[in-house]
């Protein structure tokens, strides 16, 4: 076991990795099975999802039937720990609280950190997502193609266990043979979706979600992944050997105990545990990268949070994994006289070009699904099919008024009841109440059907964070100040998913409350309440306009890598975690090699 | 059977209410809510999530006899028994209201301010138009008060305020009721257990569905 105290520290590490999310972990991953001593430094406390995580307690088993609060947003028995858009002691701000104008941070303080929750879907970037610039004028180009990062496509949905279907959509890659998981059977929504969106030329395909659909080969996988690397193939055959198939039951945002889903704390860390070469410390709380008189990283300090005590680790190589938002702001905290800005801040862009996804939602009330006969809809704990974006030739031409496109994801059905099952009917019922209500509560159960659009978004100017000026935590570590501006690319995006969502209600033969929001600045989530923050700290080929390199490591401290999202220089509507991993991933192998180079 | 006392409470509130009906609009006093906000505790960042709670284990419950009385007789004309499920109260759905309309979030301090408010409205109209408390109204009385504010979008404007509260207190009992062994039973959910294969709709839903 390697979870230790602040005391135990070896006197240095290979590397040290800041924040154990999707980015810490398939960094940790790589590395120590690569043979690295690694330490990892998580803020939040040690997490086990396998006794932790309420597979089957219903909502009259929590308070107030498990509804949301400010200690749990997204409901009682989500995984989510010491966090959700506020964390006690560790307050954020913005620069202007308007709608449209703020940013709204979703942080998880646990092990594993957000991917504990997360909604499993896993997208991989096409051809187009790494060349926007070069397709339609804006943005920013990536300084690698698809082809570079496909390989490790492959590597991350054969270890994490993706299902999804090849359907050779364009800009949608296809994974290669054998790679994906089978995909479960669609729901009776899904179908009714599937038909009628159809007609509309609007494609509805198996969704890609890391769950489980049957167990991983752990015979054949692991010498894909880690050829000529007994050791590792080993680690990873009794990682896969220890995780179960889905049993259909359970929303994936609880977390797996069965460790039937993608999580870091049940798929990336027990091999990095059990290879010996990882020693991790939680509670503790980042402040600085500290730096040599060579300009190179030398550690960090980190505050004990159990014991409010400062501690110094050091390391050869230091990777931030913290998120976006936390990368950044340790970034910038980390100041010196050679780095006055910030560390490897030099061209300035150290918390600039922060993007989110673009959201909007809108739910229709489908009378085919009226009254069905009882049968299970639980299923593979979240969606089964989704519709990528299918006008890139249109919008290519111009034809949209808006340059990037975005994917649709479903939910509805007859699921788990809970405090908004039987709420909200007025607009259909009339007002029933009694042996009426009763009556309708059946009838409708099951029969809405939401829709939500998930959008690129272009990084701008508008869109940033810096650090507060005056505002710290409560370990006296300055906050973010967080700046956002959607572009009308975003607004009028938001203002089609709309029209499409009721279109679609419509083909269904289905009722809407209210018609589509026709102004997309209304219809428009709040940046950061997709909770796909990326950016902050983007890569490039010029230093001057970048912060880090194609291998996620800063330009001005070469021995600084960034494997969260805050390189990221776009981000299409595919939802980011998948790319984080693929991209840590790289970027770990790349310092393995530089490791043994000895250039870092 | 009733004690002198507790018909002097009773009395005494009726005329409070009907005082407070009469000279204050109930919107005022939705605003105001009524009662203080509970300086009770929330559950925290990071409760045990496998604990199995119930009404009060985290914070305690506010109601009082005559809110409780009125709560129960208003969840069982919303969710009254029937050959498929019992009432509202019957499966612990007052208790549920309780703990709602008393925990220390934000939310439901604000539905704190519309269903105390309401409750005591609903008493005040019953007591105005048949002289009686609204547990204590026959069926045909209780109706005729919810045939008015059962509706937002089509309540008199005398009504629309009371209206509000009752979509909310529809809701809330709603959502305690459905959550209960006997409400997924009601709503014939099935689910919630392992299974070896996922198996997709039977082909009865798919012909229902207007798929096959």
């Amino acid at each position: 076991m390697a979870l230790i105290t602040p005391d135990k520290l070896k006197s240095s590490y290979d590397v040290i990795v800041v924040g154990s999310g999707a980015g810490g972990g398939q960094t940790a991953y790589t590395l120590t099975l690569e043979g690295i001593k690694v330490l990892m430094l998580e803020a939040g406390r040690n997490y086990v999802p396998e006794t932790e995580t309420p597979m089957f307690e219903t909502p009259d088993q929590a308070p107030l039937r498990g509804a949301g609060t400010p200690d749990k947003p997204f409901g009682f028995h989500d995984s989510t720990i010491d966090g959700g858009w506020t964390v006690p002691g560790e307050p954020y701000t913005c620069a202007n609280n308007e709608r449209g104008r703020k940013f709204e941070w979703w942080r998880a303080r646990m092990l594993g950190g957000r991917t504990n929750h997360w909604g499993r879907y896993s997208f991989r970037n096409g051809q187009y997502d790494f060349k926007p610039r070069t397709r339609d004028g804006l943005g920013f180009d990536w300084p690698m193609d698809y082809a570079d990062l496909a390989p490790y496509y492959d590597k991350v949905e054969m270890l994490i266990g993706v299902y999804g279907e090849n359907d050779g959509l364009e800009n949608t890659p296809d994974s290669p043979p054998g790679v994906l998981l089978p995909a479960p059977k669609p729901r009776v929504g899904d179908l009714l979706f599937r038909k009628h969106a159809g007609r509309l030329g609007i494609p509805v395909v198996a969704a890609h979600r890391a769950v489980l659909t049957k167990r991983l080969d752990a015979g054949n996988l692991p010498a894909r992944l880690h050829p000529g690397n007994p050791a590792a193939q080993r680690l990873v055959r009794e990682a896969m050997e220890g995780r179960a198939a889905c049993y259909w039951a359970t929303e994936c945002g609880r977390g797996c105990a069965i460790r039937a889903t993608y999580q870091s704390t049940t798929v990336h860390l027990p091999p990095a545990m059990a290879s010996g070469n990882l020693d991790l410390v939680t509670n503790a709380m980042v402040r600085e990268v500290t730096t040599a008189p060579d300009g190179k990283a030398s550690g960090v300090t980190f505050i004990d949070k159990t014991t409010g005590r400062e501690h110094r680790a050091a390391g050869r190589v230091i990777v931030l994994a913290a998120s976006s938002g936390e990368t950044v702001r340790l970034m910038l905290n980390s100041k010196s006289a050679r780095f006055p800005q910030g560390l490897a801040n030099s061209s300035g862009l150290v918390g600039k070009y922060l993007m989110d996804t673009v959201g909007a939602s809108f739910t229709g009330q489908i009378p085919a699904l009226e009254d069905l006969p009882p049968h299970n809809e639980d299923g593979a704990g979240g969606a089964h099919v989704y519709a990528p974006w299918w006008q890139y030739q249109e919008q290519l031409a111009g034809k949209l008024g808006f340059a990037r496109g975005y994917h649709i994801e479903i939910d509805g059905g007859r699921r788990l009841p809970g405090m908004r099952t039987a709420g909200g009917l007025e607009w259909v019922t009339g007002g029933s109440y009694g042996r009426k209500f009763k009556e309708d509560a059946r009838r409708y159960y099951g029969s809405f059907m939401s829709f939500s659009g998930r959008g690129d978004m272009i990084p701008n100017e508008d869109s940033f964070c810096e650090l507060d000026p005056a505002v710290k935590d409560k370990w006296g570590i300055p906050v973010l100040r967080f700046h956002w501006k959607w572009s009308e690319h975003e607004i009028r995006q938001a203002a089609h998913m709309q029209q499409t969502f009721a279109d679609i209600v419509s083909a269904m033969g289905g009722k809407m409350r209210q018609p589509p929001e026709k102004d997309g600045a209304k219809a428009i989530a709040n940046g950061g309440v997709i909770i796909h923050e990326v950016g902050g700290a983007i890569m490039g080929t010029d230093p001057a306009k970048s912060v880090t390199n194609q291998w996620s490591q800063t330009w001005d401290v070469p021995n600084l890598f960034l494997t969260d999202g805050a390189p990221f220089c776009s981000n299409a509507d595919k939802n980011p975690t998948l790319t984080i991993m693929a991209q840590a991933w790289r970027a770990a192998d790349h310092i393995v090699a530089e490791l043994k180079k000895h250039n870092l | 059977m009733n004690t002198t006392p507790s018909r002097m409470d009773r009395r005494t509130a009726l005329k409070w209410m009907l005082a407070a009906a009469a000279s204050t609009a109930l919107a005022s006093r939705y605003a105001q809510g009524q009662g203080p906000a509970p300086a009770a505790q929330g559950y925290g960042t990071d409760p045990d999530l496998l604990k199995h709670y119930k009404p009060g284990d985290v914070w305690p419950l506010t109601f009082t006899d005559t809110q409780r009385r009125t709560a129960a007789a208003l969840c069982d004309v919303i969710i009254p028994a029937d050959d498929r499920s019992p009432a509202a109260s019957a499966v612990g759905v007052v208790d549920f209201l309780d703990e709602w309309i008393s925990a220390p979030y934000p939310a439901q301090v604000a539905d704190r301010g519309i269903v105390l408010p309401g409750l005591a409205w609903i008493d005040a109209e019953s007591s105005r138009r048949f002289g009686r408390v609204f547990a204590e109204l026959d069926a045909t009385q209780q109706a005729a008060i919810c045939d008015d504010i059962c509706h937002a979008a089509t309540a008199k404007p005398e009504f629309r305020e009371a209206a509000r509260f009752f979509a909310t207190y529809r809701d809330l009992t709603a959502g305690g009721f459905y959550t209960t062994p006997q409400g997924r039973q009601d709503l014939r959910y099935v689910g919630n257990m392992p299974l070896a294969t996922f198996d997709g709709p039977p082909p009865e839903v798919l012909r229902k569905a207007g798929l096959m």
